[in-house]
């Protein structure tokens, strides 16, 4: 273990701006990613789903 | 009904490629999820300072699976864009857009990270060398394949145009793998395995390997989720997809 507190950790030995804006944006992204993808897919269910109403009543 | 064979193309199928994307997609999650734990784990809090880089050398465990995601990914796509162009397979099709968004930010990621390493170790967030110069060109072409795909009306002649493009832009990808050669002397991963001791080197490699695996889940993951949007969005018309939104199959 390298760290012997969080502050320690968090610092980075002295290069935390460069660890943690790469590691931020990172995980910015890889989260944004999923979550628009499941809203797009939402979406097209309730597309889909008004679709097969209207050819049903039609 | 009786049972039918299973062949090849049988998941190829959009109904069943859905469903078993669909199967799929909780276990990639898992995968991506427990990796990456133990990978950030390993990177932060067993692998040591480094020698030469301080701590600095601890956004390998990101850079490097992204760079290897963003060519992968991209060979991948052309892959796919190109058995959906030569053999007229939708479902072939519809994977490499599905690919591309998310290639697309592995490529920046990794010119990110990149930058954010360049700048305490090069002392600079960028330079024009062979390989920064030619990911950022991988960039270029998934946005260039986004952008074409979405800007023809017609499917078909759309998913056709960006499987030309996609193919002639595979040509950047050995350019970037085998650029390493050209700037050896700087390069940092080669910095790292020749510099630290064996045992440092170790941890460090395992390290890097779980988040590539990590990484390679979540785009499975993702890219399964896309493709189904793309099935729905696209087979909107067919039986199948009632079926779907009746919840008579797994949505």
């Amino acid at each position: 273990m390298s760290w012997n507190s969080a502050a320690e950790f968090f610092a980075m030995g002295g290069y935390g701006l460069y660890v943690w804006s790469s590691y931020g944006v990172t995980a910015a992204l890889m989260l944004a990613e999923p979550l628009l993808a499941r809203q797009r897919h939402g979406q097209a269910l309730r597309e889909a789903e008004a679709q097969t109403f209207t050819r049903e009543t039609e | 009904m009786t049972a039918q064979p299973l062949r090849f193309f049988s998941f190829a199928a959009p109904s069943r490629f859905y469903a078993l994307a669909g199967r799929l997609l909780p276990l990639f999650w898992v995968m991506a999820v427990v990796l990456s734990a133990i990978g950030l784990y390993i990177g932060f809090f067993v692998a040591p300072t480094d020698a030469t880089q301080g701590d600095a050398y601890r956004i390998i465990f990101i850079h490097v699976p992204a760079a290897w995601m963003s060519m992968l990914l991209y060979l991948v796509m052309a892959f796919w864009a190109g058995i959906g162009w030569a053999f007229n397979a939708r479902t072939a099709a519809m994977v490499a857009r599905a690919i591309a968004p998310t290639g697309a930010m592995f490529t920046f990621l990794a010119l990110w990270t990149g930058a954010f390493w360049g700048k305490p170790t090069w002392g600079t967030y960028w330079v024009w060398d062979a390989r920064i110069t030619t990911e950022l060109i991988l960039l270029f072409l998934y946005l260039g394949y986004i952008a074409l795909v979405n800007a023809i009306d017609d499917v078909k002649r759309a998913d056709q145009a960006g499987a030309l493009l996609a193919i002639v832009g595979s040509v950047n990808v050995p350019i970037i793998y085998f650029s390493v050669a050209a700037v050896s002397l700087k390069n940092k991963s080669a910095k790292i395995s020749t510099t630290a001791a064996p045992k440092m080197a170790s941890t460090m490699l395992a390290a890097m390997l779980i988040m590539t695996f990590a990484f390679w889940a979540y785009a499975f993951a993702v890219v399964f989720m896309r493709t189904r949007t793309l099935l729905i969005e696209r087979e909107s018309h067919t039986a199948w997809v009632a079926q779907v939104v009746e919840r008579k199959i797994p949505g």
